[in-house]
């Protein structure tokens, strides 16, 4: 168990490593050149103006050799400093971020894990019957082929404005303050369902493609085949199979995370919900490049934090792991 | 039956999909009107074809305009043609980069194995959209050309693994060893002894790809990091939500590029599953 953990700490670190180099790399590597355009097409008060150039010259310190701007690059990251948010000034971008990832994780946590659970419970359903096959099936394949925005859009557009149901912008009521009073939280729920719903809805579809397909397989296999031989009760074998067939989707949910945060970021952008993707698209709008990095760093950590989680909840459910017998490589 | 032969096996299995066929018959729909569609409107897609503004389908504008007059129809039939080329070239990119690491770290083995394998690991858990953002937001002028590149270059790494794992299995086979035996060289086993032996497995990566790759332009797209010279549907759909087409209720502006990219999409996981059971005949009975 000890090396599985220190496998997988050692390829999070590499890919946190990556990362920031990226993030340090793309801006003084790419054609033409990003601080120039930047401070000659923003159009902001003069005081951010200076401020910005005064940061640039600070952070990309442009005067010192490569290595020590990198190595400058790490000292801040640790300090927390992520530069200054253009569109927010004088706001520095972690400050801007601190406020937008809780509605993020309100937003992905539970329709990640609802999914998750909604499509293995539908998918193991579907392998029951031709009938049920034939219905399920097709429904999810659509759904998984949809993009994440046009479902929102239909939903914002149908439940929104043509019946008037839930509210289509912001994450709770205008004229409410944030309380902890029974109004308050009901309206943050009222604005909360739509795009909880269409994230829910296209990840609901992969993960019941991923059991259905997981489960015919487990009851082809061979231990299905002695239950059923030894008389055991179809219920039991399902049982069995089933707990076979979501160690792959615990699996599939750790690869698909990136695809799932990516969908919440553009279904924030249609429903103005102000999380990490609301942010997203004022800040390429605006060309705020330093929340725009803020938002690249904070996604890939959260990335992978849950993907640690992930391989935690893998452990528990999985024996084999914890006996070092067979591990997932990696 | 006759018994089909050999050769002729896939494809008389393929004609007899019916999975296949249908997903295959949208997509020709789909890139017909992709490739004949420009030619049946005299509007561009960002000419203000309608003085009026907004109006809903009809005989001159067959999709609408949209609230500045633009020709849905016109924006709709080009947008496509940006689906079905980013979908061609980086879905192409990314399977036949994935083909290049698979195949080396499956067939070499060792080190360079265990390199190349930590390497696509770490690919793998970035999550590509948040690369292909800095990327995008850095790139003053972006082409559908440089889209499809970026997705590409990043789309690569669970191709890579599959194809790793494919190449494993089938790197200690006896005719491989036959011709390693022989003198063979490494490229040529590779080329001509392990790609034949899993073409369909390629095929349906790329497949994938293709889908995932559209899927990564709309989103791209919708988030503002779109081309900044050309039309595509994921654009349509941002424009549609900035300027108020939900508000306005111009349905016929954000319906048509969404209802297409599914449309596509869907029909590439079905022709996926119908081919799977082209191939694998153990499937066929299902």
């Amino acid at each position: 168990m000890r090396r599985y953990f220190g496998r997988k700490i050692l390829i999070y670190l590499l890919t946190f490593f990556l990362a920031v180099t990226i993030d340090w790399l793309i801006p003084r590597f790419m054609p033409g050149n990003p601080v120039q355009n930047m401070l000659a097409r923003v159009a902001l008060h003069p005081e951010a103006a200076e401020a910005l150039r005064s940061y640039f010259t600070k952070a990309f310190g442009l005067d010192v050799p490569l290595w020590q701007q990198y190595l400058n690059f790490w000292i801040a990251l640790f300090h927390g400093d992520l530069g200054v948010s253009v569109y927010m000034f004088p706001t520095p971008v972690a400050e801007v971020l601190k406020r937008a990832v809780p509605y993020d994780l309100f937003l992905l946590i539970p329709s990640i894990l609802l999914s998750w659970w909604a499509g293995n419970k539908f998918g193991a359903f579907a392998a029951r019957s031709k009938w049920l096959d034939n219905t399920i099936s097709p429904l999810s394949y659509i759904l998984t082929a949809t993009p994440y925005m046009w479902l929102g859009i239909l939903l914002a557009w149908f439940f929104g404005i043509v019946l008037g149901w839930f509210p289509i912008a912001g994450a709770y009521s205008f004229s409410l303050r944030p309380s902890l009073t029974l109004a308050f939280i009901g309206s943050v729920f009222h604005h909360w369902f739509l795009p909880f719903a269409s994230l829910f809805l296209v990840d609901f579809g992969g993960w019941a493609i991923g059991m259905r397909n997981m489960i015919i397989y487990e009851l082809e296999a061979d231990y299905s085949h002695y239950l059923a031989a030894l008389g055991a009760p179809q219920k039991l074998i399902r049982k069995y199979a089933f707990n076979n067939a979501v160690l792959p989707q615990i699996t599939g949910l750790a690869l698909k995370l990136g695809v799932v945060v990516a969908g919440a970021l553009v279904t924030e952008v249609v429903f103005s919900y102000p999380g990490i993707g609301y942010l997203l698209l004022a800040a390429i709008q605006n060309q705020d490049y330093f929340l725009i990095q803020g938002c690249f760093l904070f996604i890939i950590i959260g990335v992978l934090l849950a993907n640690f989680l992930i391989d935690i909840a893998y452990v528990l459910v999985d024996p084999r792991t914890r006996r070092g017998m067979t591990g997932e490589t990696a | 039956m006759n018994a089909p032969k050999k050769k002729n096996e896939a494809l008389y299995f393929a004609l007899r999909n019916k999975k296949l066929l249908a997903g295959f018959s949208i997509i020709l729909v789909f890139l017909l009107l992709a490739l004949v569609g420009p030619a049946l409107t005299p509007n561009e897609p960002f000419d203000y074809a309608n003085p009026l503004g907004p109006a809903a389908p009809s005989a001159q504008y067959w999709f609408g305009t949209t609230f500045f007059g633009e020709d849905v129809f016109s924006q709709f039939v080009y947008g496509l043609r940006a689906t079905f080329i980013v979908g061609l070239i980086g879905g192409g990119l990314g399977t036949l980069l994935g083909m290049l690491i698979g195949f080396i770290a499956g067939y070499r083995g060792g080190m360079l194995d265990e390199i190349l394998n930590a390497f696509t690991n770490i690919v793998l858990v970035i999550p590509t959209l948040a690369v292909l953002l800095i990327i995008a937001a850095y790139l003053e002028v972006r082409s559908i050309a440089t889209e499809c590149i970026f997705i590409g270059l990043t789309a690569w790494p669970w191709a890579a693994r599959a194809i790793r794992a494919q190449t494993f299995s089938l790197r200690t086979r006896d005719f491989v060893d036959l011709a390693r035996m022989s003198g063979v060289s490494s490229t040529k086993i590779i080329f001509q002894e392990i790609a034949p032996n899993m073409m369909s497995y390629l095929l349906l990566v790329f497949i994938l790809q293709f889908g995932g790759a559209i899927l990564s332009a709309a989103t791209l797209d919708f988030i503002g990091l779109g081309p900044t010279n050309a039309i595509s549907l994921g654009l349509m759909m941002q424009y549609a939500v900035l300027w108020g087409a939900l508000q306005l209720g111009i349905w016929w502006w954000f319906v048509p590029p969404g209802l297409a990219i599914t449309a596509i999409v869907g029909s590439l996981y079905i022709m996926n599953v119908g081919l799977d059971e082209v191939f694998n005949p153990k499937l066929r009975e299902m």
